[in-house]
Order: C-alpha cells, then structure tokens, then sequence
C-alpha cells in the first residue's frame, strides 16, 4: 500500500486529453447582475454594465445550471457584480445543490444578513469569498467607495463561520494598500478565513482605466513577494494564500484562466458566455448567449471560443516557442488592451517587442501616477473628490 | 475571536472530512473527486479508502487497524501512511477533527 502517502495526485486527468485544445469544463464564473454598491477603481466587470432588465431570469439561471452539470461542470462561483443584490440567490444556490455542483459566493459582503448567510449555508453554498479593500476603515472605505462596507464585511464574515461555511478572504493588491499587506494577512487570520487571496490588480477595464493610481513600485512587488513567503510559512495549515503577481513587472506571461476556453468558463449577467471576464473587452468578437443556444453546443461551437483554442492560432514569436504549451501566449485581452491585437503575444511576456515598453509605463505610473480613483458606476465612472 | 490551531493529526485524533470539501464520484469523467474552495483534487483509491472510514467517530488508529485487517499488510506501515495522508490534507484544510464521539 505504498501509494496511499500518494495522498493525492495533481488534477492532470481532469486536463483535456492529449491533442485536445479544450476538456470538459471544470468551473463556471456565474455573473448574476453588474449590479453593486461598492464602485472599486479596480472591478473587473466590463466598462459597459449589463443593465438589471436585461439579467437572465431565476428560470433561465435555473436551466443553465442544470446544464453545467451536464457538461460536467464541477463548481461554480456565483459573483456578479453584487450577487446578494438578486432576491433569488438561494434558489440558485439550491438549483446547484440538486444538480451536483459545488457553489461558491463572491461577494463584497455588503447587504448580506445573518439569516441570509444562514439560508444560503441551508441552501448548500460550501464556500463564501469576501473581498476586502484594506485593512484601515478609512482607506479600505475609500476604496470602494462605499461608506460604511468595511465593518458590515467584519460582520458578514463572522456569520459565514458561525454558519460554518468556509470563508475566503480576497484582498485586491494595488500601489495605495500593498504597504497594509502584512494587517491584511493577520486580519484573515483573526476573521477564520482558511484562504487569503493576494490579488494584484490585472490591468482591463476599469482597472486600466484607473492603471496610473494602481500601478505599484517594484518595491513594494519585492516587497509583497517577501510578506507572502513568510506569511505562508507562519501560517502552514492555517491559512491557504493564493498568490496573483503583477505582470507588468513579469518575465513570463501569466497562463491566463489556464489557456482560452480550455476548462473555465464566464456566464455575463445577459447570459453570454465568455473565456473570461474580460473578454468583451476585445471588440470584434461576438459571444454567444444562453438565450440562443444550449452551454453544451456553446461550449463546442462557439466561433469566440474556438478563436484562440490551442496554438494553432499563434503568430511569431509564440508559434515557434518553447513554452506555448503552458502558458498559450499568455492573456488575449492584455494583448488587445496593449498592442490591439488580440493575438499578439502578451506584452507581460519577455519575448513581446513592447515588453520593455509597458515595463517602464510601470514604472513611470507608479512613481509619478495620480492616487485619484475613477469609481466604477454604470455612468462611465466618477472621479474621486 | 480565537485564533485559528494548526490541526496535528495523532493516533487518537477522530478525522472527518471539512464541512466544506466533498468527496464524490463524477460520472462525466469516470474519476474520484474532492472538491473545496478552488481546488479540486483526485485521491487515489486508498485515499477514497481512508476518507471514507474518516467518519469522525472512528479514530486514525480504527481506520489503520481496519485497512491492516482488509490488506493484511503491517499495522504501523499503515498507520505511518494514513497519518501522512491525513496531515497532508489537513494542512490544506481537507480534513478536520471531530470534537467527540458523535453518531
């Protein structure tokens, strides 16, 4: 029985098989609404927000679910936007449940309730993800631009335990909160999270909108790399910290979503499913909806999908590199964002031409960039006072 | 709110699985799966094995001497082994404790 230290093995079967551009999917991104209270400079959700009377309806949430796990769908995070602003969030979750999938929430944790986290627990949920701003009121509020979000998380995140769900603590990292990392760290701890995410800010959207107040230093990179370290090793077997570096300041490209359209999956607030969250940002693709065909022939079928599947699609440099198997070219949107062309390489990538370019853009943001935000809003954004 | 314990896996300790992770079979894939907040992992069939002796009533030593009976293989090669397997997962928030004997 010399296998069972083998405890586990890495997920390589749950891959796509040799030969194969894309495998079932594994997770889902559920963007049940764009809808939300916070307006963090940083969100990741299109610059354009899907409007409420266009949201799929609780029956047509409750048929894709279904779907989901017909394709062999594993788990899927409910987010949105604010996914607690819709009244049926616990039917959905019961709906996953029924069919098998095991449902996390990605909230901002304003507007939950004790009994609402209580019901949902009821309902099935496994898993609650709470972002945080920072660990100071005042800066953490300024942030999200929200008055009073910080304290009602500190509440929220005590009722996610008490209801003994698993909590997660997401903190996005940026040039104006990395110095609070090391209190951000101890205050996971102290709330009970299992997980802390340590999330750079990845440049679409609004935050490539806002990039000049987020762009951090290289010091503070050198200097968030050190924390996590230390902070893993303190805290082995307490907490989990997953770790999202900054690509502008990368070597290599990060294996954005883990290649395109290869096992994860986004559902927009309106049903159209997309490679990621980003990924109406490169304008020029169409992206099918749920409204119109079936997740399993979408899946297969979908021209946007099947775009930037595999390598074949690969222009030089990336064509003839050694690492396109493992890191596909790296992010599409980042290419669009940077070079408009959604195929080129990704300048975070060494190799790409503008690769020392956004490099020093880094650097010149963050030691000379404005810290005012541009908050989030369905207007096209506010500037900060 | 008090702080969180690393969980130290021992003969007595009475494993179960965390209220957040799920063992099950996917039909889709033909495969074992232990699903938790982003993860998903695949326990081998000896693995399947312990977490599903790991009810928390038994404790890690009922469940070596169990599968050192079904094996006929040596008790403390067993529970050398389980014990490792259990730390691992723990340590990743898998597997918990069970406060007492509870049916």
């Amino acid at each position: 029985m010399s296998e069972t230290a083998a405890a586990e093995r890495p997920a390589a079967s749950l891959s796509p098989e040799a030969g194969r551009t894309h495998g079932l999917p594994v997770a889902v991104l559920a963007e049940l609404t764009h809808r939300c209270p916070l307006q963090c400079p940083y969100c990741s959700n299109p610059l354009e927000l899907d409007r409420p009377k266009d949201e799929l309806s609780t029956a047509e949430w409750q048929r894709v679910l279904g779907e989901m796990a017909d394709l062999g769908v594993l788990q899927v995070h409910f987010s949105g936007g604010e996914p607690v602003v819709r009244r049926d969030l616990g039917d959905l979750v019961r709906r996953a449940s029924e069919v098998g999938l095991y449902s996390n929430l990605i909230t901002s944790a304003v507007g939950l309730t004790r009994d609402r986290v209580f019901a949902l627990a009821d309902a099935g949920l496994a898993h609650v993800q709470i972002s945080f701003q920072a660990s100071d009121a005042a800066l953490a509020n300024r942030i999200g631009g929200y008055r009073h979000g910080h304290a009602q998380k500190h509440l929220a995140a005590g009722w996610v335990r008490e209801a003994g769900l698993a909590l997660t603590v997401n903190a996005v990292m940026h040039r104006q909160n990395l110095h609070e990392l090391p209190q951000i760290v101890d205050m996971a701890v102290t709330l009970g999270a299992q997980r802390l995410e340590v999330a750079n800010v990845q440049y679409y959207g609004w935050a490539l909108k806002n990039r000049a107040a987020l762009m951090p230093t290289r010091a503070q990179v050198a200097e968030c790399d050190r924390v996590v370290e230390e902070a893993r090793e303190r805290f082995r077997g307490v907490l989990t910290i997953d770790y999202v570096t900054p690509d502008y300041y990368a070597d290599r490209p990060k294996t954005c979503m883990g290649g395109w359209g290869r096992q994860v999956f986004n559902i927009s607030p309106s049903g159209k499913v997309l490679p990621c969250h980003a990924a109406e940002t490169i304008t020029g693709l169409h992206f099918d909806s749920v409204r119109d065909h079936s997740l399993g022939w979408i899946w297969e079928h979908s021209p946007a999908l099947n775009r930037y599947r595999g390598t074949d699609w690969m222009p030089a440099p990336c064509r003839s590199c050694a690492h396109k198997d493992e890191d596909f070219g790296g992010c599409r949107c980042q290419a669009f964002a940077l070079t408009g062309d959604a195929a080129a390489t990704d300048p975070a990538c060494a190799l790409s031409p503008r690769h020392a370019a956004i490099f020093r853009t880094a650097e010149v943001e963050a030691e000379t960039g404005t810290t005012r935000f541009i908050y989030r809003n369905p207007t096209g954004g506010t500037a900060e006072a | 709110m008090s702080m969180a314990e690393r969980l130290t896996i021992g003969a007595a300790t009475r494993p179960k699985l965390a209220r957040h992770a799920r063992l099950r079979f996917d039909t889709a894939r033909g495969l074992w799966l232990l699903l938790a907040p982003e993860r998903v992992l695949l326990p081998d069939p000896i693995a399947v094995e312990v977490l599903e002796l790991s009810d928390g009533i038994r404790t890690v030593r009922d469940v070596a001497e169990n599968l050192s009976q079904k094996y006929d293989a040596p008790l403390d090669r067993i529970a050398t082994d389980v014990t490792a397997m259990l730390q691992s997962l723990a340590d990743k928030g898998f597997v918990a404790a069970a406060d007492g004997v509870r049916p």
